[in-house]
């Protein structure tokens, strides 16, 4: 019973990680060798050549910048925003906390990914369209982020509080000095999980960019596979999507521990 | 000893206070989540051109409902919904219960399985359409070896379906373990010490302890799950563009294809306004039906 089901789950865990290996194999093999068949994961005379092409066919180093610029830009903001309506939610008690709370709820339901079609209008009337500020701007609110901050602010004990205030501090160094020191695990957690959502969002920049200058990683990879969908191409489609995939990939077998705890904690309401 | 809990005081200084702080927040939560949702229904009962709205009541809502792609798309976003959802649910359960316990390997597994979830869906979808391609893709070479022929599974309207459901529990199943992970974690062991002097069964030690006792984590998964399955359409993009005929069209994937394909204003303001139906029915089931019946 027991041999049988670690059996199971060993098959599967080899079967989960081919198509990644399989994607690498790819990108080192030669342009022929995909379409002349023999064995899917040895390559006899592995080549950067894909790497190489695909690099000088599209622009991926001004697509990095973008997502670069993107994802940290939507994460300074986002940790501002959250930073301080999770402390009013915690710790200040004002009228109507409880419809706001409840407005602040929505965007878990109706999150900016379905509200693509008005969302592209509200950008177009700021005349924002086709920039980076665009990409980001929709997520510079995250409900998700007040939540978690709120939950972790409101376990500081309040002596803690009171005795930065006695030595005079002001609300924003008792904030600073207090409060957020003793939240450092919730924004690791908040930012790995943002910037590894920001750095595979698709659909939004696919409809609100429309120039290398403000399209991230993945639309540019979109439109590069588009234009090599045949199999004597594909080593270079999957070199551009190593190329994607990679510093999320090897960031996360780095600190591995810190990301699934980091995705865990993420889910606890 | 008593602490004495301060708190600000409500009064008019601290209601601005309070305000003050909520107020970045607020702008971006009107501009993009309150505005466009009132901005959609608004438009849903307006017909024409941008620049010509004419007001149509109820008319472009019988014409989508009326609507046999619609009808398809439905159809397809509750099959998908079927599809992934249970499987997954199952898979990550099923593999929490055996890499929670201490053996050798057991991280590098867990790993196996967690990685798809950090991948972008766009990339996913490039590797998947080369094993799902006839002939020359992994599957295909597979089966071969079975003398199998070959078989164009995104081009076919009765397998597209399933080729994707499979696709996105491989990318999902890790992301949902790890909840179940971090829900056996919390359980009781002196529950289970007693069941054993009693002398259960690990079988009915898992239908009797760990499975009720896992009942919150997998409501809290279920929501994220259905959440995920109206949400995520950006494999369709470069897999198969909703095709063919239809037959893999998502409702997202079908209110791009409205707005900014076909530039139908009214319908897409229509399926925002249901997918947003949608979006808030699950909640409302989630808070108001599954959080009374279940105790944390």
């Amino acid at each position: 019973m027991k041999k049988l089901n670690y059996g199971i789950i060993i098959v599967l865990g080899i079967i989960s990680f081919i198509p990644l290996l399989w994607v690498i194999i790819t990108s080192f093999s030669p342009g022929n060798q995909v379409i002349n068949g023999g064995f899917p994961f040895w390559v006899s005379n592995p080549t950067v050549e894909n790497y190489v092409k695909a690099w000088e066919t599209a622009p991926f180093i001004q697509y990095y910048i973008n997502t670069f610029v993107i994802v940290f830009g939507v994460l300074i903001v986002q940790l501002f925003t959250i930073t301080l309506a999770a402390f009013a939610f915690a710790r200040v008690n004002f009228k109507g906390k409880n419809v706001l709370f409840i407005l602040f709820l929505l965007q878990l339901m109706i999150q900016p990914e379905i509200l693509l079609f008005p969302n592209y209008q509200v950008i177009s009337q700021l005349g924002l369209v086709n920039t980076k500020l665009a990409v980001m701007m929709p997520y510079w609110a995250s409900a998700f982020g007040v939540f978690l901050l709120r939950q972790t602010f409101k376990q500081v004990p309040y002596d803690l509080d009171e005795a930065s205030r006695i030595d005079g501090c002001k609300w924003y160094q008792t904030l600073w000095h207090v409060y957020i020191p003793s939240a450092k695990p919730t924004y690791i957690a908040f930012a790995l999980v943002s910037v590894s959502h920001h750095w595979s969002n698709f659909m939004w920049p696919l409809i609100i960019t429309d120039s290398v200058e403000s399209r991230p990683l993945t639309v540019g990879l979109a439109l590069f596979a588009q234009s090599y969908e045949t199999g004597a191409q594909w080593g270079m489609v999957a070199a551009g999507t190593v190329m994607v995939i990679m510093p999320l990939v090897v960031a996360f077998f780095i600190f591995q521990k810190q990301f699934v705890s980091s995705f865990m904690h993420s889910g606890i309401k | 000893m008593t602490t004495k809990r301060r708190k600000f005081s409500s009064g008019t200084r601290h209601n601005l206070f309070a305000y003050g702080l909520l107020f970045p927040s607020f702008i971006f939560l009107t501009m993009f989540t309150f505005y466009p949702t009132l901005k959609s229904i608004q438009l849903s009962f307006y017909s024409g051109p941008m620049t010509r709205l004419q007001f149509s009541g109820l008319d472009q809502y019988k014409e989508v409902l009326a609507d046999e792609i619609f009808r398809k798309v439905i159809l397809n976003n509750i099959i998908f919904m079927i599809g992934t959802v249970p499987t997954s649910l199952f898979l990550a359960m099923y593999l929490a219960i055996w890499l929670n316990k201490k053996m050798a390997g057991s991280s590098l597994l867990r790993t196996s399985f967690f990685y798809p979830t950090i991948i972008p869906l766009i990339a996913v979808a490039n590797i998947w359409l080369f094993i799902y391609t006839p002939q020359y893709g992994l599957l295909d070479n597979f089966l071969h070896l079975f003398g199998a022929g070959d078989t164009n599974w995104l081009g076919n309207p009765n397998t597209v379906m399933i080729v994707m459901i499979v696709m996105i529990i491989w990318k999902d199943a890790g992301f949902y373990m790890i909840f179940y992970l971090a829900g056996l974690q919390n359980l009781p062991r002196d529950v289970y010490e007693a069941a054993e002097i009693e002398g259960a069964k690990p079988l009915q030690m898992f239908r009797h302890i760990t499975f009720p006792l896992l009942m919150p984590t997998t409501l809290f998964v279920m929501i994220v799950a259905i959440t995920n399955s109206f949400k995520n359409v950006d494999h369709l993009y470069i897999m198969t563009k909703g095709g063919p005929d239809n037959a893999s069209n998502l409702l997202l994937y079908h209110i791009y294809e409205a707005a900014f394909t076909n530039w139908d204003l009214g319908k897409a303001a229509v399926l925002t306004v249901i997918l947003i139906v949608i979006m808030l029915g699950i909640t409302a089931f989630n808070y108001l039906y599954l959080d009374r019946k279940i105790h944390y």
